[in-house]
Order: C-alpha cells, then sequence, then structure tokens
C-alpha cells in the first residue's frame, strides 16, 4: 500500500498519522513532510505509526532526523505504536532507547513531561 | 529445485517489488507464515542496501535477487558496487544512534544492518566471485511438504 499522512492537532500537539509502507521509496515524502512542519513552527509532534504496514531502516533513519531537528528547536517528539512487529524493529536497533514511545495518541500528547524528546 | 531470479535497475522504487515477489516465493516455499514479515523486511534492507550502493558508485548496473527453494528458502541479494563499501557494517550502539554527528544516511546503513542481523539467523555477507560486489545471503527453514 502506498504512503499515507494526515496532520492533526491533538492537544497542542502536531500529530502525524502515518499509513501504509514507509520505506526507501515512501520515506523521503515523510521526511518532507515533517520538515515543513517544523519549518512552520510545530514544536510537540507526535508520529501515529498505528496504520504504518511496513517500515524500514530508510524509514527509522527519517524518523531519528526529525528527533535532532526538533532536539535542536527545543521542541518534542514522540511516536505512538502498539504494534508488535513494529516494536520489535524498535528493540532490534536499540532505536527504543532513542525514542519516546507511546501506545495511543492521547497517552503521547498528555503534557506531563515523558514526551521530551532530549 | 525450483529458483527465481528478479534484476532490477537500481531504482527505489523496485525494491517494494523485491519484497513482494521474495515473500510470495517464500509462501511457495513453505516458509512459516509466521516468518513471512521477517522475510519481507529482511529482503528489503538487502535490496535497500544495494540500490543506495549502486547510486553511491553511480552504478547502471542491475540488482539481482535470487531466489530457492532446495531444502530450505535462500535469498541471494547481489550488488556490484566495490569491495570496500561494504567494510563497516556494524550494529551502532544505541547512545550513538541519536548522535548529532551521525548522518542519517550513515544511520540508515547502521539500522539495515542491525535489522538484517536481528532478523536473519542464517546471514553472510561475502564478495560475489566474478568481479566487483557483494552477495547478501539469507537462509529461511521451510516447512516439510
Amino acid at each position: 500500500m502506498e504512503l499515507s499522512l494526515a496532520t492533526r492537532t491533538v492537544a497542542d500537539h502536531t500529530v502525524v498519522e502515518v499509513g501504509g509502507e514507509v520505506d526507501v521509496y515512501t520515506a523521503p515524502r515523510l521526511r518532507e513532510r515533517l520538515i515543513e512542519l517544523v519549518d512552520a513552527g510545530a514544536r510537540d509532534v507526535v508520529v501515529d505509526l498505528e496504520r504504518v504496514e511496513f517500515l524500514d531502516s530508510t524509514g527509522l533513519g527519517v524518523l531519528v532526523g526529525a528527533l535532532k531537528r526538533l532536539r535542536t528547536a527545543q521542541g518534542t517528539f514522540g511516536l505512538v505504536c502498539a504494534k508488535e512487529p513494529l516494536l520489535k524493529i524498535f528493540r532490534i536497533t536499540a532505536l527504543d532507547q532513542v525514542f519516546p514511545i507511546f501506545p495511543t495518541v492521547q497517552a503521547a500528547t498528555e503534557r506531563d513531561g515523558s514526551g521530551l524528546a532530549s | 529445485m525450483a529458483t527465481v531470479r528478479l534484476s532490477f535497475s537500481p531504482a527505489p522504487v523496485h525494491v517494494r517489488t523485491a519484497r513482494l515477489v521474495g515473500v510470495a516465493v517464500a509462501r511457495r516455499a513453505g516458509v512459516d507464515e509466521a516468518l513471512l514479515d521477517e522475510v519481507r523486511l529482511a529482503i528489503g534492507e538487502a535490496c535497500t542496501r544495494a540500490v543506495a550502493l549502486h547510486r553511491q558508485y553511480g552504478l547502471t548496473d542491475l540488482v539481482t535477487v535470487e531466489m530457492s527453494d532446495s531444502g530450505s528458502y535462500t535469498v541471494r541479494v547481489i550488488d556490484h558496487a566495490p569491495i570496500e563499501a561494504s567494510i563497516g557494517l556494524t550494529k551502532l550502539p544505541p547512545d550513538e544512534l541519536a548522535a548529532e554527528s551521525l548522518t542519517e544516511d550513515d544511520l540508515t546503513t547502521g539500522v539495515g544492518f542491525a535489522l538484517l542481523a536481528g532478523f536473519v539467523d542464517d546471514l553472510q555477507v561475502r564478495p560475489v566471485e566474478d568481479g566487483p560486489g557483494t552477495e547478501v545471503r539469507m537462509v529461511w527453514p521451510v516447512a516439510r511438504r
């Protein structure tokens, strides 16, 4: 399935809903969208991966790029993911120790400080 | 011995095709359904790596994927980039993953190798026998039919 991207605002956070396959072909579109959002002033960004069917190293690289960009901009960055196959990818790459990962959008957008990117 | 061979120009758009074919042949070969997500990811990573190397060196040669189901399901992904490009495939420690000095390309390469090593129990990366290039060989068990 092709990549789908939708953006909405939840509790002062910019939530990017990603669907379909994030791979070496489609990841540049996700990168562009995230850069556009930060350039437009978004500082608390959550990427919702619940509808993602496939995620590869290129997609992971884009997510780390966004994390760094927001850290530089004094912002926050979090992921929403509860799917075991995707969580396994984060564990194997040790990126589960880099990203704040939440089970729901609500948990990711609660302002308790746990979503801090830095 | 049934073998399927797919060759594609080194463009990102074709990596998905390679994944789809690789999983279809794996299913037909009798690879456990529970392993198919890992097969999909591993073939994708190996092909992504090959495409990246060809583009890095400006090579228009085709990337080849060979799938064989004799006894086990064996997938070979073959590139034609200079062999030294394969050096440096190591898993990155967690504290370096988000380091400012690490470029996105380097991170993607390291993470891609971590995924290959993490998802494929029987993995070999070796030079091709004729000319420059590397073969990534991955093997999965198949159920007896």
